[in-house]
Parts: C-alpha cells; sequence; structure tokens
C-alpha cells in the first residue's frame, strides 16, 4: 500500500510563494489564472493490507505532524 | 542563576546564548544536547535559534520530537521560565507550548537587519523590567518569521496581552514598513497563557555587547535572571 499526502496552506495564510510563481506563470504567458497555493507533496510506502489501521495511523500523523493545523490543510489518499 | 541551552542538530545560536549568559551576564549556563532527557537542575530554558534538522518539513517541526523536549513540556507545565529564539521560537510553537505559527516571511527574503521593538506589557518573566517606552534595538535573520495565528486566536492573544513585542519603526509606531516579515498586527514575540513561556523571532543575544552595536538585548536576558531571583528569594522566605 501507499499513501499520499497532499499539504496546503490554508486559505487564511498568505503565500507569497503561490503568488510570485502565479506572477511568474503570468509573465511566460499563461492565461486564466485565478491563483496558484504551494504546498507539499509526500508518499509513504506501506508494508502490510491493514487499510483502516494504516489510514487511521496516518491521519493522527498528518494531524500531529505532517501538517500543522494552525496553516496547513492536508489531504490523505492510500491505494 | 542556572541556565540550560539547548542544542539540536543544527542549532547556531547555542554558543553565542552561553557567551552571552556566562560571560556578559555572570550566570551559569550550559549547552544540552536534544537527546538529553533532563535539564540537569536548569532554572530555566533558552531554546536558540539556528536551523534545527535542516528545517525539514517545517521549521521546528522535529526538534520537538527530541527527547530533551519532553523534559522542557514538563519544566513548562510546572512554571518553569522557557525562552525561545528565532528557530526557538518556530519549535515551541511547533511543540504547542506557544500559541501560533511562523510562515514564509511575506517578500520572501532571508531579512537580516536590525529591527526596533516595543515591549507590551511588563506582565512577564522576561519583559518585567523594560518600559514601553524604551525601544529595543535587535538584529532579526530569518526566512520564516511571519507570525500567523487564527482570529480567535489573535483576539485572545490582545486579550489576555500576550504579544510581549511588535516590530516598530525608530518612533515606537508599529507601520507596515517597520514589520520585516508581514507578521500578523507586527508580532514579534509572544508568550504563553500562563506567561512563563516566551518566543521571539529577533536575536537578543547578539545584541548583548557594545562591540556588536547594540546592548538592549541583554535587558530580556536580565529581566529573566531579576524574576528568577526574586522568585528564588520568595521561596526561601
Amino acid at each position: 500500500m501507499k499513501a499520499k499526502i497532499i499539504v496546503t496552506p490554508k486559505k487564511a495564510v498568505v503565500d507569497p510563494q503561490g503568488k510570485t510563481v502565479q506572477q511568474a506563470l503570468e509573465q511566460m504567458g499563461c492565461q486564466g489564472i485565478a491563483a496558484v497555493h504551494v504546498g507539499k507533496y509526500l508518499e509513504v510506502e506501506l508494508v502490510g493490507h491493514d487499510l483502516p489501521a494504516a489510514r487511521q495511523q496516518l491521519e493522527e500523523a498528518c494531524h500531529r505532524f505532517l501538517s500543522n493545523p494552525v496553516i496547513e490543510d492536508y489531504k490523505l489518499e492510500i491505494e | 542563576m542556572n541556565f540550560a541551552v539547548l542544542q539540536f542538530p543544527g542549532s547556531n545560536c547555542d554558543q553565542d546564548c552561553v557567551q552571552v549568559l556566562r560571560n556578559v551576564l555572570g550566570q551559569s549556563a550550559h549547552l544540552r544536547w536534544h537527546k538529553e532527557k533532563s535539564l540537569g537542575g536548569a532554572d530555566a530554558v533558552i531554546v536558540p535559534g539556528g536551523f534545527s534538522y535542516g528545517d525539514h518539513l517545517r521549521t521546528g517541526a522535529i526538534a520537538r520530537f527530541s527527547p530533551v523536549m519532553q523534559a522542557v513540556r514538563t519544566f513548562a507545565a510546572q512554571g518553569g521560565p522557557v525562552l525561545g529564539i528565532c528557530n526557538g521560537f518556530q519549535i515551541l510553537c511547533e511543540a504547542g507550548l506557544l500559541p501560533g505559527a511562523l510562515v514564509r516571511n511575506r517578500s520572501l527574503q532571508f531579512r537580516c537587519e536590525h529591527v526596533y521593538l516595543k515591549t507590551l506589557t511588563s506582565d512577564s518573566p522576561f519583559t518585567q523590567g523594560i518600559s514601553g517606552d524604551q525601544l529595543l534595538r535587535v538584529p532579526v535573520a530569518h526566512g520564516e518569521g511571519c507570525y500567523f495565528a487564527d482570529a480567535a486566536t489573535l483576539a485572545q492573544l490582545n486579550t489576555n496581552r500576550q504579544i510581549l513585542w511588535r516590530y516598530v519603526n525608530a518612533r515606537g509606531e508599529a507601520d507596515e514598513h517597520a514589520n520585516p516579515n508581514g507578521s500578523l498586527e507586527n508580532i514579534a514575540g509572544v508568550c504563553s497563557e500562563h506567561r512563563n513561556v516566551a518566543g521571539l523571532m529577533p536575536h537578543p543575544e547578539r545584541a548583548s555587547e557594545a562591540i556588536l552595536g547594540s546592548t538592549d538585548g541583554r535587558h530580556i536576558f536580565e529581566s529573566l535572571i531579576q524574576w528568577l531571583t526574586s522568585r528564588k528569594a520568595i521561596q526561601a522566605a
């Protein structure tokens, strides 16, 4: 099994990286971009097949460590 | 007084803190490696600046799992004073010992310059000897010092007077120009609800000797020493 975790800045947090990337995209001619948000992507390779146990453990890890709930949101997928 | 200065892999202001505490202020100060499980009977803890664990994942995110941080948690819960400077502030926020978080500077630039700080309350071990009119000129050196907290937390910080320092200009005004990193409400440092844990992004240890251009940072350490001395006197009485 493999877990895919996407961490993004919360909407309320100013994301200067996203804004800078957006400006650069516009400079290279990309059109129709409303906003860019720069986050992180983590892949966790798992041993075993107990999906509910893996999910429970990783939800906690995402909440307590892999993301900071003060400034970030996360999305966890296990496949 | 006996100070424990924590040392994580990547800390780089630890020796500066020991230098100021020991050689400038005449205190006993010792380094505490992050794998230690105790604080060696310290009266106060300094979590110094640097780039603990290479700033991997998020600044301060990994350091909070070090064994010594469990001792810091217990020490803080018992009312012991803990001061986090720069990366130390980031670590204390990540460890949940201080509210809020530090994110990338709004300018995306690493800012390395002297700033002015206004002390907002003398009601803390770190500010009790500092008046609001006395601006402190100390340097900042960080890429991720933009203080963020949600609206409810920010309101609570104001109500409880937990904001200890704001970035101001030379006239003491907290305007946008004086804010080096985009921190909400120009916040440079905050304390915990029980006031014994504090953090700030500027470096008081780099402004404690005349040869370095400012001795204003000394006031913060002196305030803490004074607080510890009075507490000892009360305990002895």
